[in-house]
């Protein structure tokens, strides 16, 4: 993305041929044709992103009608909430556990998949992505009738084996962990392709000379392979963080927030008062206390690329 | 006979396979289990005996024939279409544009729009949607399914116009120059030697666009509330369910159904969604 000073220093020249003289007319209208190309994705961010954001701090200070302006009793109201307490529990809670579990889980297969014959990575690494690929929303249809207490595969299965069925969806502890699953069993397959891809990219060379100097599997894995990948180990996770904290589709679709409210995150939690009830000010308010978890992940995902790419 | 050294590669061998049919079954079980739902009969779905996790007495298509005779799964499907085919080229073309200004066009702020959309990249859906849904109502949008042409670009040109910049900067400068010297105006050495070139960056980008808009819930759950406007996840998972007796088969039949376009997409160009998918966090 840097500015090609090359082609403008070689044009310079005052004396130009024709053919040099078009060009230098060319670069000289650069910048214009820049703006002009940008237009069309510098008006959707100001008006679709950038707008909207500054408008919901502005309507998280109104009144419920939207008739007066309130500072910041909103989120002054919200703190008084228990409910509001646990929802940030459970988004925390949710994000911390996902996210580490996607990522130890995603490591694992990744270096199992790296370590079978090339032949068959191909297929292990297509058929570890469906979950990846099936619209969220209804996947996670499919997940709520495997939790069906009676009917369905989950409890038959535990029976087999002689457990004692769960309440998967109807007991607050159960119904955190049923999501959490949902949410690992989703984005599982995105860590294992990072990290498969950042595997990949090792080179070969420094195992070999491990080998010689008769390094166990388990150095190799400590001393190579995550110092290699820490910088894509910690990019992903803080990406997976901003992605798993606003999850929306499975709480919806699982348990709407229930039962008790207690698997409601930022996101449904927002959705319910602010679309479902109607509250659309005290909704913004909900949302935003996400923003400050995003800005500082941004901020350091922002930094380890800047880093890895130097 | 075999050595110590090959024994230690086989039993390290059997300990993956071991964990990758783990994985396989984590994975797969939930697209099995609908799909062989959708295939049994309402009896078969509600009796307690024998084992679920097969078809036993005889597969019926009665659920995906109720699906098209007596649901609004079509109109759903046509408007999922109606939305994700203009959603797509609106993208495209979006970030065909910006990707060219900001990998070549060096002008001012161009550093700075670059920054911005990778951060935009980072805004989820679950962060504006209320005060996009005050704008989309004061447009006049609510409940048309033309409010999700407009907010589903947002989610989807950032990713690919920075995807495309990836693509696009690895073609060399003296290609460029040497078509400005030939007099090519930049609409035509976009047209005749960056798209091209960026062929597979473009399939990438266009897939990544279509699963994107077809996939999407927040939107079109918070926007629109009437059947005849409504998309196809959305409108599976409120209208398919109705009463309190759950139609199993159908509800399965209707998301399996919902699902296909973005695998089958998927399985033909697995390829291209895996480079798309990658180049986001290696090449930075």
């Amino acid at each position: 993305m840097s500015p090609s000073g090359t082609a403008v220093d070689v044009a310079a020249p005052a004396r130009l041929r024709p053919a040099r003289a078009r060009l230098w007319l060319r670069l000289q209208s650069r910048p214009a044709m820049g703006i002009f190309m940008c237009l069309p994705l510098i008006l959707l961010i100001g008006g679709l992103v950038a707008y909207p954001f500054f408008y919901a701090i502005y309507l998280s200070m109104l009144n419920k009608r939207e008739t007066a302006f309130i500072g910041l009793d909103n989120f002054r109201f919200l703190m008084t909430r228990d409910v509001f307490w646990q929802v940030a529990q459970t988004s925390f809670v949710f994000t911390f556990l996902a996210v580490l579990w996607k990522a130890i889980l995603g490591f694992t297969l990744a270096l199992v998949i790296h370590t079978v014959p090339t032949r068959g990575q191909r297929v292990w690494r297509g058929l570890s992505l469906i979950p990846w690929v099936m619209p969220l929303a209804l996947s996670s249809l499919g997940w709520w009738w495997i939790y069906e207490p009676t009917h369905s595969a989950l409890n038959w299965m535990l029976m087999l084996f002689g457990i004692s069925p769960k309440p998967w969806l109807s007991d607050p502890f159960w119904a955190k962990f049923s999501v959490i699953l949902v949410n690992i069993w989703y984005g599982t397959p995105f860590f294992m392709i990072t990290y498969l891809a950042g595997l990949k990219s090792i080179p070969q060379e420094l195992f070999e000379s491990s080998d010689i100097d008769g390094a166990s599997g388990f150095q190799r894995l400590r001393h190579i392979t995550l110092p290699m990948l820490k910088n894509i180990i910690a990019i992903t996770m803080l990406f997976s963080t901003i992605v798993t904290l606003a999850t929306f589709d499975i709480v919806r679709v699982l348990t709407r927030g229930g039962p008790r409210q207690s698997t409601h995150m930022f996101g449904t939690y927002a959705f319910e008062l602010g679309i479902a009830s109607g509250d659309v000010p005290l909704g913004a308010a909900v949302s935003l206390f996400m923003f400050p978890i995003l800005a500082v992940s941004a901020f350091f995902i922002l930094r380890g690329i800047r880093r890895s790419t130097m | 006979m075999t050595s110590p050294r090959r024994t230690r590669r086989n039993v390290t061998l059997l300990v993956c396979y071991g964990l990758i049919v783990l994985f396989m079954l984590f994975f797969l079980f939930p697209p099995y289990w609908m799909a062989i739902t959708s295939f049994k009969t309402n009896q078969e779905i509600e009796s307690l005996e024998g084992i679920p996790l097969i078809v036993q007495h005889g597969g019926t298509l009665k659920h995906y024939q109720d699906l098209f005779a007596k649901t609004d799964f079509l109109l759903y499907f046509r408007n999922s279409v109606f939305v994700t085919i203009p959603v797509v080229l609106l993208s495209m073309v979006i970030s065909v544009l910006a990707a060219y200004a900001l990998s070549r066009l060096g002008f001012a702020g161009a550093g700075l729009i670059g920054t911005a959309v990778f951060l935009v990249y980072l805004v989820p859906d679950s962060l504006l949607f209320i005060p996009l849904f005050k704008i989309i109502g004061a447009l006049g949008l609510l409940n048309s399914k033309w409010s999700l042409l407009l907010v589903y670009p947002t989610a989807i040109v950032p990713f690919c116009t920075w995807l495309l910049i990836g693509y696009f900067a690895s073609i060399p400068r003296e290609l460029d120059e040497a078509a400005l010297v030939d007099g090519a105006s930049h609409a035509q050495m976009l047209v005749r030697i960056f798209l091209p070139v960026a062929v597979p960056g473009l399939i990438a980008a266009t897939i990544f666009a279509f699963t994107v808009s077809w996939s999407g819930f927040l939107y079109p759950l918070a926007f629109i509330y009437s059947s005849h406007e409504q998309v196809l996840t959305a409108g599976t998972v409120t209208s398919l369910i109705k009463g309190d007796v759950y139609h199993w088969g159908g509800l399965m039949a209707g998301a399996l159904l919902a699902c296909l376009p973005p695998v089958l997409l998927y399985v033909f160009l697995m390829d291209y969604y895996i480079s798309g998918l990658t180049a986001g966090s290696t090449k930075g």
